[in-house]
């Protein structure tokens, strides 16, 4: 009876296990499945043309693709720089005192989820960018600011975390050697945990890739590319959040599903580099 | 200037500029923790938690339909999440230890853990809200649950590993077996660890909006059953926000406040659970 117990156990457990494997293939083949419809009809052209014109029956996701790929190119050219500030910050300079109440607070705004942020942009930035200029305020340059305030505590938070790993012998024994607090920084702590920050760097890309609400309020969902990054503008989660439910033909939700697939496999790969190829050695970094 | 002196002074320079991005970042954030506060406390009245959505000009309106959707759908979905996260990752832990298959699975989950939620909104849309022919209450706990486990399992197996094997050991010379050695020795040890996993998870998905936007929908009115279409905090914030009226946008500050305060306390307990392990 135990023997039969202790099988079950063992078998439930495994059973489970794999079953997450499994999910996961299921979510890649449902939806592949669902944009087979899109992809017969348009091949590569719906990653190559910007024309989205739901009652012409028209599909290219140009405009989308590429406004993920600006979005969160912005996100990480306002938040990289601030993220490693604070990551020095608060590893390096802040007094202990400071040290722990500080990164605390950053690890809990981290917890905040990211509707608010894209509620406080609309309310709250949008506004200032209007005011600063003109126009309607929302748009690509909005998004990436918002994007970029929203992962800016992950970021720090691992960015901290990488650092944190440098050994304390190694840097103490530059400071005997009369270096000052950046030479310690600069040839100690990041070369020493450079794999650490960079693969914290794009994991919190691929988190910015694939959100949805902090974008949603503020980039309009206008499917046309536009050289001004002030002018309205649309991602694929953005396109995916206004449109889904609005869909009325087969090859509207066909194209709006592999858009998703495309976002998927885009977060998909972005993640698993970070993961595999630079945080590797250290996994007990989250 | 001296070799020393121009050190000294860049030093102070990057120095002064970290601590000043530093500054700005936390500042930033602080700003949103501001509003979200000012405007949820002017927001929030007892109307609130007593009455259902109403169109905008009525007095009688509240979020009672949101607050209690989505506790329903987050509950739900822990009850099922939770055991499913736990059980895999007992099998990686206490089973599958280093072989392929578990460094395998434990690699897609973490994968798992930060791929866009939106995109689990649109696959169980196609796996159930198109069978079924409708939007379902159901259909917004497998996308929570689904998000969830990966979170669960990471925890379970993370904290199960930390259980020292000689306590393993103790128990299998006494003739247990192993399933009673798990449930018994094991899971008693890492009770606090897995807890606060579970916590942390549930804190996590009561902040998603994106998968809930098409599958659990949105209601105005008081519903139980999970068949229909249910309101959700997160999905009501997004609807109120984005309307042009003044009562909704502040109920949809109301809103977020609640859930806020509501995500923090539970990261803030996790926490402290922790602590509390740690100093024994």
């Amino acid at each position: 009876m135990t023997l039969l117990i202790d099988k079950l156990f063992a078998n439930a457990t495994r059973f489970v296990a794999v079953a997450i494997l499994l999910l996961v293939a299921w979510i890649f083949t449902v939806l592949f499945q669902h944009s087979t419809e899109a992809i017969a009809a348009f091949g590569f052209d719906f990653i190559l043309q910007d024309k989205w014109a739901p009652n012409l029956e028209k599909f290219g996701g140009f405009a989308a693709i590429a406004g993920s790929v600006i979005s969160t190119f912005l996100a990480m050219l306002f938040a990289v720089p601030v993220a490693i500030g604070v990551a020095i910050f608060l590893s390096e300079i802040a007094p202990a005192k400071l040290k722990s109440p500080v990164g605390v607070s950053i690890e809990l705004l981290a917890a905040i989820p990211s509707v608010i942020y894209g509620m406080w942009g609309l309310f709250y930035f949008v506004p200032i960018i209007r005011d600063i200029f003109g126009g309607l305020g929302i748009g690509m340059l909005t998004a990436g600011i918002i994007l970029a305030i929203m992962i800016l505590p992950f970021m720090a938070a691992v960015t901290r975390d990488a650092m944190n790993t440098t050994p304390d012998i190694l840097k103490e024994s530059a400071y005997a050697l009369g270096a000052t607090k950046w030479d310690v920084i600069k040839d100690v702590v990041i070369p020493y945990a450079k794999a650490g920050i960079i693969g914290s760097l794009i994991l919190a890309l691929g988190r910015a890739v694939g959100e949805t609400m902090a974008v949603t309020f503020v980039m309009g969902n206008v499917h046309k590319i536009s050289l001004d990054i002030t002018a309205p503008a649309t991602s694929i989660p953005v396109t995916l959040a206004n449109e889904f439910t609005e869909a009325d033909t087969d090859l509207y939700f066909s194209s709006l599903f592999e858009l998703a697939l495309i976002l998927m496999v885009m977060s998909f790969v972005i993640i698993a580099l970070a993961k595999f190829y630079f945080l590797r050695r250290t996994r007990k970094v989250k | 200037m001296t070799a020393i002196e121009k050190r000294l002074l860049v030093n102070k320079i990057v120095l002064g500029l970290s601590s000043l991005s530093a500054l700005i970042g936390i500042g930033f954030l602080f700003w949103i923790l501001y509003v979200l506060v000012a405007n949820g406390i002017d927001a929030i009245n007892w109307n609130i938690f007593v009455f259902e959505g109403a169109p905008p000009g009525y007095e009688e309106s509240g979020l009672r339909q949101a607050l209690i959707g989505q506790l329903l759908l987050v509950g739900v979905a822990t009850v099922v999440g939770v055991p499913l996260g736990i059980l895999a990752g007992t099998y990686l832990s206490e089973y599958g230890q280093k072989s392929k298959l578990a460094e395998i699975i434990r690699d897609i989950s973490d994968i798992m853990m930060s791929a866009p939620s939106i995109v689990i909104g649109s696959f169980v849309y196609a796996i159930i809200v198109l069978p079924m022919g409708h939007f379902s209450g159901w259909a917004g706990v497998v996308a929570l649950a689904i998000i969830m486990i990966p979170i669960i399992l990471r925890t379970t197996d993370d904290m199960l590993q930390l259980v020292p094997s000689t306590l393993r050991e103790a128990a299998f010379a006494l003739g247990a077996p192993k399933y009673k050695v798990i449930m018994q020795v094991v899971y008693r040890g890492a009770k606090a660890g897995v807890l606060t996993g579970v916590l942390l998870g549930i804190a996590r998905v009561s902040g998603e909006t994106a998968p809930l936007l098409f599958t659990s929908f949105n209601d105005n009115f008081l519903n139980y059953d999970l068949n229909e279409p249910m309101a959700s905090l997160t999905v009501t914030m997004f609807n109120y926000a984005t309307s042009p009226y003044e009562e909704w946008q502040k109920m949809g500050w109301a809103a977020a406040f609640i859930l806020s305060m509501f995500i923090l306390s539970l990261n803030i307990l996790g926490r402290l659970i922790l602590l509390k392990k740690k100093g024994r």
